[in-house]
């Protein structure tokens, strides 16, 4: 079973002589309890492919299904609703709505899918204490940290039964400690039974995943998995 | 650095034997220097040749050595000398990629993705033995874990550095090449 599965996707942009291919031919899947890094220099269609992954753009050819539903076959409002429930995303720049406290602006996904503000406000604060925030619920987003913020969009993503986590730069402007708390918290995620993709430029990063792939002009050019033989590498480190 | 600066700096915490000098040494080092006992014995009697450490009697079959004056002076004096670039060991996949652009018939990209594959592999397990590692991990180890973190994603990026540089150097870029461009084309992109 496969939470996300892109089959042979192109994305053009554009005709003619403007046409730019920024997805050519990419297949890609995604199964539970994995985490798979997206790296490739900028234009190689690494937010391009996330994009695809979430609903937020359709291919020009080939296939993305998420938990074995085409997204081509949904209407809009059924591709909303399935982003709403099944997709968590977490974006460089966080989309937090400043006039909202922190709780309500992870809750607001769920009220927006029809859940009960007070239902909807539980799941938010143990999102909320899952990335270790609890008790800064009625802070506004001006109120935090970059840190903090960042955990907030975090636990938005995360919260309910969110299968596919999907974020963009997510360590972006933050500081190597912090970036490293956030990778933790969607690593734990990813182990506990979703699936991850991270499109990040640090390979440092990239690291936590099971598995990296390199991007190049829309094409995955390699992939790398760990080998499993962390003892050797230290032996031969020498 | 040398191992006998390694057992210096191990002596001058107390005498020891060669056996707990290696175990420290592998301790220390997160055994990422694995010495044999060989090379202990070795370094230990040029050390007291040159009277940096001096023998004590035997305990219990084991000879136990203590650190010398002359010992603790050559051991401040390491800490104190910054490594210079010479120190250390010639950059093999440097010189590599520098022979591959400059022979004919070579696939550069084939070798640079080859290393990064092999690299990020190697990252990818560092990563996920200090992830493993309980907070908070025993210090010496988690630095030494640290560099080759570091050391890793330098060359990382290196390689990414040494991929755009062919790019731009052979247009247009061949996105899967399976064919090395024409010998004439290749010339040096790192001097």
């Amino acid at each position: 079973m496969t939470v996300l599965e892109i089959r042979d996707a192109y994305r053009t942009h554009g005709d003619g002589e403007a046409a730019v291919h920024a997805l050519r031919g990419v297949t890609l899947t995604v199964r539970p309890g994995e985490m798979v890094a997206v790296m490739g220099p900028s234009g190689s269609g690494k937010s391009t492919l996330l994009n695809l992954a979430g609903g937020l753009d359709r291919p020009t050819r080939g296939e993305v299904s998420v938990e074995g539903r085409q997204l081509r076959t949904l209407s809009k409002r059924q591709l909303a609703a399935m982003r709403r429930r099944s997709i968590g995303y977490v974006f460089q720049d966080l989309n937090l709505l400043p006039s909202l406290t922190a709780v309500e602006n992870i809750a607001l996904p769920l009220e927006l899918d029809g859940t009960g503000v007070r239902p909807a406000r539980r799941l938010a604060l143990a999102a909320l204490g899952e990335v270790g925030l609890a008790g800064l619920g009625t802070r506004f987003p001006d109120e935090m940290s970059g840190g903090q913020q960042q955990r907030v969009a975090i636990a938005r993503a995360l919260i309910g039964e969110r299968r596919l986590v999907l974020a963009d730069e997510p360590t972006g402007a933050l500081d190597s400690q912090t970036g490293e708390a956030v990778l933790r918290l969607l690593r734990t995620r990813v182990d506990a039974g979703a699936a991850g993709v991270l499109v990040t430029h640090e390979a440092r990063h990239a690291a936590w995943a099971d598995r990296v792939v390199f991007l190049r002009d829309g094409v995955i050019v390699d992939a790398s998995r760990p080998l499993g033989q962390a003892e050797q590498l230290l032996g031969s480190a020498s | 650095m040398s191992i006998r600066h390694g057992l210096l700096a191990l002596l001058h915490r107390g005498p020891m034997h060669g056996y707990q000098l290696r175990t420290s040494f592998e301790e220390s080092t997160g055994a990422t220097w694995p010495l044999n006992i060989g090379q202990v014995y070795t370094t230990l009697s040029r050390l007291e040749r040159d009277g940096m450490v001096r023998g004590l009697p035997d305990d219990g079959g084991q000879r136990p050595y203590e650190i010398t004056e002359a010992g603790r002076t050559a051991l401040s004096d390491w800490f104190a000398t910054p490594l210079t670039r010479a120190d250390r060991p010639r950059d093999e996949l440097s010189i590599k990629l520098a022979l591959a652009v400059t022979t004919p018939g070579v696939d550069v990209q084939a070798v640079v993705q080859a290393q990064r594959t092999a690299t990020m592999q190697a990252l990818q397990e560092y990563t996920r033995l200090k992830t493993r590692e309980p907070e908070p991990a025993d210090l010496a180890w988690r630095l030494v874990l640290d560099a080759m973190i570091f050391q890793s994603e330098a060359e990382l990026r290196w390689l990414d550095h040494c991929e755009a540089s062919l790019v731009r150097h052979n247009q247009p870029p061949p996105v899967r090449s399976v064919t090395p461009a024409p010998a004439a084309e290749r010339r040096a992109v790192t001097s």
